[in-house]
């Protein structure tokens, strides 16, 4: 059979049904495959980059690998963004791309760029394959090596010629990489060594991130919080891994996180990384990151140990089997003491700190929406975000209960990556509500995007926190630059609904707080694209804040800002 | 900044060395030198890369090494290992005395005499990284118009291989 026919046929192997992607010259033999291909559906994007975005969107909801596809050069080019985004978060990715012929490769033909080596930072692997005769084997590769060890993104650069020629098709049942073999098991001796470390510790703090999702070890998580009465933080990616109403739950660690759960890190003697990496962005100042903690850290990656923080107890594997031998280790020791001072400690900063806004004002609240949204929307819902305070809104004032439903790009903090991952998350879940939580800058990144969710009919609902300022950096020249608002006024944007009425999507403005319960009810209600133009406070700020630089026991709250106001700003140290 | 000499097995294909190097630029570690050559086996390439470097950046690269898919195996070689650098150093020789010395010099290290011109030698001499500082070192009185160095080569003594 011919290459493209080769490359359709290996995605049917590995039970690809619908891939994100954009046609161009250099791909027109694979398109062509796809055209009489009836078993994968092609969802045509209007931007490479949302291609990738909606690829791993699909990725990060259901599990499996997402596949996108681009011509090369600039189609090729614009995936970089998308995998780097799905890079930094550990999201399974493939990404084909589409080469100028081999015999032209090297002299700089029409739409080339060398796409292997710009995406070699940014890939888990890649590949540019020079025989059809490989296609079959790097095919397999692609995907074993996309969905297996940490997940993350594998591009396989195709040239015409390549997809053009003959081979045989024997799609091989295993793959064996001398150089690659993922460690899943942890080691016995520093599992019981963690066991004795959590019956010893007097105030243990788990700390969650995206690994306990990606492994999908919910289930042995809650067991070992709830059989040792661990106290819970997660990281933004970790959100959804723990149920954010147990009562063992202190919400997020870091830069935006609760103060519970900060200063829970900071005074535990015990902390159990679980799938986290420790990123700046959650530990604050390295020095006074849990000064006084052992470190047990769980990682598929033995080089995420002792990266940022030094780990006394490494255990290198999956997850959900580390977690599961541990609970085992532990139920042959003893029952922890259910109520401890610990316990005690954490329940009343929760109650003393909880996370709260202005609910008085009659303007509208960005949080009051995220609230409402949450409100309205059933536990399975997922939500999509852009980057920027939105994002932050929409991880701090909607409770994460399943795993999966909150996508958000943490590590790249890639803006207009909302709109794109939330289509791909309902092409995967045409049925689950999906909204994406948007600024009014980060939409503008993508916005193109609403026709492709009009001409699938995916009922989208895009909530656009509307302050007509790029609101985050505005945040921070407000506290930390004398409020010289460089650049960050969008006062001058665009009528979005009249926007999305031009696409063809429903479009509500909202400009009163009253109004927002019933838009939002519209839009769940109804089957295709909606957007929603909140007006909100321009002015809001996210608060609990650690200031860039500090350590994560100086976090501050709207009550503290608002105490010390202006006397006592906190001073940037570099970002 | 102790310096490391590690040892690695990788495939031998095409854009495996730029990986490596790749690695360490964006991770921000510098590389001292790094040579490359195929192994008995045709499909395995070795490289030997020396750098510069606390404890905590070696267990960094060597993790990082570690994770790069075209990399078999990863070694730091300390202690019991030898290790081999050439160097070609062209020295001035217009007088007849300092040539005589040079050559003096030259035998004194082992080292060869591979070219000889009317105003210039050129030495070539194979050793370790201090041999070879040694040797330049003593030379640079005659005036050196040139040097090409190869990186480091290394391997562990006795029947110790890095494929284990």
């Amino acid at each position: 059979m011919k290459g493209c026919e080769a490359i359709i046929e290996s995605l049917k192997k590995e039970g690809v049904d619908k891939v994100f992607g954009y046609p161009g010259g250099a791909v027109i033999d694979l398109y062509d495959t796809i055209h009489q291909e009836d078993e994968i559906q092609h969802i045509l994007t209007r931007h490479e980059q949302a291609a990738a975005h909606a690829a791993d969107g699909y990725a990060r909801v259901t599990g499996e690998p997402g596949v996108c596809i681009a011509t090369s050069g600039p189609g090729a080019t614009n995936l970089v963004t998308g995998i780097a985004t799905a890079h930094m978060d550990s999201a399974p990715l493939i990404a084909l791309t589409g080469q100028v012929p081999t015999h032209m490769i090297g002299n700089d033909a029409f739409q080339e760029a060398d796409i292997t080596g710009i995406t070699i930072p940014i890939t888990k692997y890649n590949s540019l394959v020079k025989d059809p005769k490989e296609l079959p084997k790097v095919m397999k590769k692609a995907f074993y090596i996309a969905s297996t060890g940490r997940n993350g993104p594998v591009l396989l650069d195709l040239p015409k010629d390549v997809q053009q020629g003959e081979t045989d098709f024997h799609y091989p049942e295993n793959i064996d990489l001398r150089g690659y073999k993922p460690t899943y098991k942890g080691h016995p001796l520093q599992i019981k060594k963690a066991s004795k470390a959590i019956m010893e510790a007097e105030r243990p703090v788990l700390y969650v991130g995206g690994g306990v999702i990606a492994s999908d070890a919910t289930k042995q998580l809650t067991k070992l919080a709830e059989k040792c009465m661990i106290p819970v933080v997660t990281t933004l990616t970790g959100k959804g891994a723990f149920n954010e109403n147990h009562p063992l739950s202190l919400g997020m660690v870091g830069m935006h996180g609760t103060k519970p759960a900060n200063y829970a890190v900071t005074e535990s003697d015990l902390i159990i990384a679980v799938g986290a990496r420790f990123d700046d962005r959650v530990t604050g100042k390295l020095e006074g990151f849990a000064p006084n903690a052992t470190v047990i850290h769980i990682d598929i990656d033995a080089a995420e140990i002792s990266k940022n923080i030094k780990t006394h107890i490494p255990i290198v594997g999956d997850a959900k089997n580390i977690l599961k031998d541990l609970n085992k280790k532990i139920d042959k020791i003893k029952q922890r003491k259910q109520q401890t001072e610990w316990h005690k400690k954490t329940k009343r900063w929760k109650k003393e700190h909880p996370l709260e806004y202005d609910e008085t004002t009659d303007t509208i609240k960005p949080q009051y929406i995220v609230k409402e949204i949450d409100r309205q929307t059933p536990d399975n819902t997922i939500i999509a975000t852009e980057v920027g305070q939105c994002q932050m809104w929409a991880a701090q004032y909607y409770q994460y209960k399943q795993p999966r439903t909150f996508i958000t790009s943490g590590g790249l903090g890639t803006m207009g990556y909302g709109l794109p991952a939330a289509i791909g998350a309902q092409v995967a879940y045409p049925k689950r509500k999906v909204w994406n939580i948007a600024g009014d800058g980060s939409i503008q990144m993508n916005i193109q995007e609403l026709a492709t969710a009009v001409k699938y009919q995916l009922p989208v609902n895009i909530a656009i926190l509307n302050n007509k300022y790029l609101g985050m950096v505005r945040q921070w020249q407000e506290l930390f630059y004398d409020e010289r608002y460089s650049e960050t006024d969008l006062g001058d944007n665009p009528d979005f609904q009249r926007i999305a009425e031009g696409f063809g999507a429903l479009g509500i403005t909202v400009t009163k707080k009253t109004e927002v319960p019933d838009a939002i009810e519209r839009a769940n209600n109804t089957d295709r694209p909606v957007l929603i133009d909140f007006h909100v406070d321009r002015e809001e700020n996210v608060y609990p804040m650690v200031p860039a630089g500090a350590t994560l026991s100086e976090i501050i709250d709207r009550k503290d800002v608002e105490k010390t106001q202006k006397k006592t700003k906190p001073t940037p140290m570099g970002d | 900044m102790d310096l490391h000499v590690i040892g690695l097995l990788v495939e031998n294909k095409p854009g495996v060395l730029n990986r490596v190097a790749n690695l360490f630029s964006r991770r921000g570690y510098n590389i001292e030198t790094i040579s490359v050559g195929v192994t008995e086996n045709p499909e395995i390439s070795r490289m030997t890369i020396t750098l510069k470097g606390d404890e905590d950046v070696l267990e960094q690269v060597i993790k990082q090494l570690n994770k790069q898919m075209d990399i078999i195996k990863v070694t730091e070689l300390k202690e019991n290992y030898v290790e081999r650098g050439l160097a070609l150093i062209k020295v001035n020789a217009d007088d007849p005395n300092s040539r005589s010395e040079i050559i003096q010099i030259a035998d004194i290290f082992r080292a060869n005499v591979v070219d000889v011109g009317k105003k210039a030698l050129t030495i070539e001499v194979t050793g370790d990284r201090t041999k070879i500082e040694a040797i330049t070192d003593m030379l640079k009185e005659h005036g050196i118009k040139e040097i090409a160095q190869t990186g480091t080569v290394a391997m562990s003594r006795g029947r110790k291989s890095i494929g284990g």
